[in-house]
């Protein structure tokens, strides 16, 4: 279909996607997080551009940051160093990690682009003061944008550019409730073009794109595709052969628990509260980054909770080497998910993989044990 | 506690400080018969209000410490292991989450906590950590969240940071049933920071030439201003140990026989080769006079007011030398470049500690850039010796002493 190709265009060529935006006169605003407000860019007159690795090796990010430091961050930083990036106007750096916090410092150090900004988000988001404080850092990001654009950002700005990200959200979410029931009336490689070039894209076309994709399938008769029903939890999963493994051995995923995936865009943020507040509010009510703390067992009820609504068979942990707070939180979800009789199998890998070979055999082995 | 390292004069109070941390965890472990409550708490976090509500602090990172330093991080790191958690994961986690389970360690495990603090201005792994433990224990956990000072502390920080002390008060009124004392408070308020500048003086002494003590030697009277911070042992253990300190200035007494030259030290110790760092660098006639890490306990004294201690509290609490932008970090280190005369920087690249270690390399640009002393990077880990390649370091150690012998003449 045209309007997917339109995505897997768009992520295949970062740099001309970005370059089609800055001819409409748009300033790019990169960020590397799902707590990023990108309403709030977007309202400024910003275009907000998730930033992913180019996989490129690393050569000069090696005399900033050492071998142990994840290679999403060691990566992303290498695009910076590199050139490969040039065509930001400024990034932004909502804390979650302490790699992304010591990148944040390492990038505004190296000072190449004219924006930046830290959103020092609260760690902690389940009392009443965070919530208040996580407003007060909203507050002062949109006084960040106003003084680099010189003008102030009108509300009826912030609630056009949420009602815009909320449609983004409802076609997405229809998407993966479509393909949870009728797994296979798309791809796992297709569904996650969709996701990333949602967050790369033009939003607006991205939103009419997307609308177009969910009515054309809710057309066309879901083919009968047996398999074993898979949900996948983890970061950020940038390595589309993953989802193509998974499938020719027999899965189908049926759901996700990632920050390019269902975290990023699961809930609206509310349009009849004021809209600083309602974004706050969004970030505290999401099924939570395992950097930020919402409760002691929070993670693992939603994935079992999330597990048992989409009646799958097992769930499928991918670990990027030297995520901390990843890593952390595995024993104990895979502890509650045994509990409740789930099958799970965890693979370590670099966001720069080069074999997938071990993971097909991995995956191959789980979908026959389940 | 850490191993003392071998030196030509002993310093006498190293007996003292032995005897005072073997009562605290004698005490300790007696909690229960006694009555008294235990809260675990990060070395970084707030401990004076646990003081002054006569609640036994416990620092799982001291415990770490010992761990490394009795060599024994690495069976209970590769414990952790099997329990499913990552071998990159930070040492001291691993090894604490390991000895709650086996209840291991060179003291047989720490007392089981009834509560825990956990303040995230040393990092993030504390608050995955102190999560572990409270699912594990099945007792309260407050977060002290102290957000990344990256250029400023700004006024939203410092009003969510000062509402929270109220919260860890109400939380530790409810869970031990008894109201603070507000002058109790303030007289702990009062000896936190006293104890805080007499450690400041203990590590000034190092800025005489020959330096009185080495690193090596804070690194190990460390343990009192993190564990007895606040109390008034602490404050009379520190006037002392000045004491001592001076008198051996006076006598001439130096740390290693023949100090020529003198180096800065950054981030944790290697707990598990202490002494043999220490006489690697004694053999070149080089001191580690200063280091960054043990002078964060006394960093932030800038900004404590000792007259409203528990206000004051929450910006020297969030302030700390790891909660900053590298570049501010950087200054802290050209400052004592400066302050102390340093020859050669030693940088111990860390893999268990990324906010410490990660910007390390800008860091040692600058220190090149602005001063041109010679900078040393070391590859290890504080408690598990698996990343530490002995031969491969010791060959560094060399050639970083041939260029400072060279560039001093």
């Amino acid at each position: 279909m045209k309007d997917i190709e339109f995505f897997h265009d768009a992520v295949r060529h970062i740099p001309e996607t970005a370059s089609q935006i800055k001819k409409q006169g748009r300033k790019i605003m990169g960020y590397l997080c799902s707590y990023a407000p990108e309403e709030l860019i977007h309202a400024a007159g910003f275009h907000p551009m998730r930033l992913f690795s180019s996989k490129s090796d690393i050569i000069l990010a090696e005399n900033h940051l050492q071998s142990y430091c994840c290679s999403l961050v060691r990566g992303i930083l290498e695009d910076s160093l590199n050139g490969r990036l040039d065509f930001l106007d400024g990034a932004v750096f909502p804390h979650t990690c302490d790699s992304m916090q010591r990148l944040s410092d390492i990038w505004r150090m190296n000072n190449r682009y004219a924006f930046f900004a830290d959103v020092v988000l609260p760690a902690k988001l389940n009392t009443e003061s965070s919530g208040i404080y996580m407003t007060d850092v909203l507050t002062r990001f949109k006084k960040d944008l106003e003084a680099a654009i010189g003008k102030d950002i009108p509300d009826t700005e912030v609630k056009a550019s949420i009602s815009l990200f909320n449609q983004i959200r409802k076609n997405l979410s229809a998407l993966y409730d479509l393909n949870s029931r009728h797994p296979g009336i798309i791809s796992g490689r297709d569904l996650y073009a969709l996701v990333k070039g949602s967050m790369i894209m033009d939003r607006k076309e991205a939103s009419d794109r997307l609308a177009n994709i969910v009515s054309h399938l809710n057309k066309i008769s879901p083919p009968v595709k047996p398999g074993k029903r898979l949900i996948l939890s983890g970061s950020v999963c940038d390595t589309p052969d993953i989802f193509d493994a998974i499938e020719t051995a027999g899965g189908v995923l049926v759901g996700d628990d990632l920050c390019t995936g269902q975290r990023w865009f699961e809930g609206p943020v509310m349009e009849d509260t004021p809209p600083l507040s309602a974004m706050a509010q969004r970030y505290r009510d999401r099924v939570t980054c395992p950097a930020k703390h919402s409760g002691l067992t929070t993670r693992a009820e939603n994935l079992v909770s999330q597990v048992k609504k989409n009646q799958a068979d097992g769930v499928v942990f991918l670990m990027l080497k030297f995520c901390d707070p990843h890593t952390f939180d595995y024993p104990y979800l895979k502890e509650h998910l045994d509990g409740a009789g789930i099958k799970s199998m965890a693979f370590e890998m670099d966001d720069q993989q080069q074999s997938l070979a071990q993971f097909s055999t991995r995956i191959e082995t789980f979908i026959h044990m389940i | 506690m850490p191993e003392k390292p071998n030196e030509t004069v002993k310093i006498k109070s190293a007996k003292k400080m032995r005897d005072l941390m073997t009562a605290y965890y004698l005490e300790a472990l007696s909690a229960g018969q006694n009555h008294k409550q235990v809260a675990w708490i990060t070395s970084g976090g707030p401990v004076e209000p646990l003081v002054a509500m006569d609640i036994i602090p416990i620092y799982p990172e001291n415990h770490g410490a010992m761990i490394g330093s009795a060599k024994m991080g690495e069976d209970l790191c590769a414990k952790a292991e099997d329990m499913g958690y990552s071998s990159d994961l930070c040492s001291y986690a691993r090894a604490d989450i390991a000895c709650s389970v086996v209840k291991g360690g060179p003291i047989g495990g720490l007392p089981r906590p009834d509560m825990l603090i956990c303040c995230n201005n040393i990092c993030g792994t504390v608050l995955k950590w102190y999560e572990v433990q409270a699912r594990f224990y099945n007792v309260p956990l407050f977060i002290f969240d102290t957000p990344i000072c990256h250029t400023a502390y700004s006024p939203e920080i410092a009003k969510y940071v000062r509402t929270q002390i109220d919260e860890y008060i109400l939380f530790l009124e409810t869970v031990i049933q008894r109201k603070l004392d507000h002058d109790r408070m303030n007289e702990v308020g009062k000896l936190s920071l006293e104890g805080q500048r007499l450690w400041q003086k203990v590590l000034n002494t190092t800025a005489h030439k020959p330096s009185p003590m080495s690193a090596f030697d804070a690194f190990f009277f460390l343990a009192l201003i993190v564990t007895l911070r606040g109390t008034r042992i602490a404050v009379d253990f520190y006037k002392e140990l000045i004491e001592e300190m001076e008198q051996r200035i006076r006598d001439g007494v130096s740390s290693i026989p023949n100090e020529k030259y003198r180096l800065l030290w950054d981030n944790l110790p290697v707990w598990y080769r202490l002494k043999w760092l220490s006489s690697k660098f004694s053999d070149h006639n080089a001191c580690l006079v200063a280091d960054t890490y043990t002078s964060a306990w006394c960093g932030t004294i800038k900004y404590i007011d000792e007259n409203h201690f528990l206000d004051s509290m929450a910006e020297a609490y969030t302030r700390i030398y790891l909660n900053i932008g590298v570049d501010q970090m950087a200054d802290e280190v050209l400052n004592m470049i400066r302050f102390y005369d340093i020859d050669g920087f030693v940088m111990h690249s860390n893999r268990s500690c990324k906010p410490y270690s990660f910007g390390q390399m800008d860091i040692m640009r600058i220190v090149r850039e602005k001063t041109g002393i010679p900078v040393l990077m070391i590859e290890a880990d504080m408690t598990d010796p698996r990343s530490f390649s002995e031969s491969q370091v010791e060959t560094r150690i060399d050639a970083f002493m041939e260029i400072i012998k060279q560039r001093r003449g």
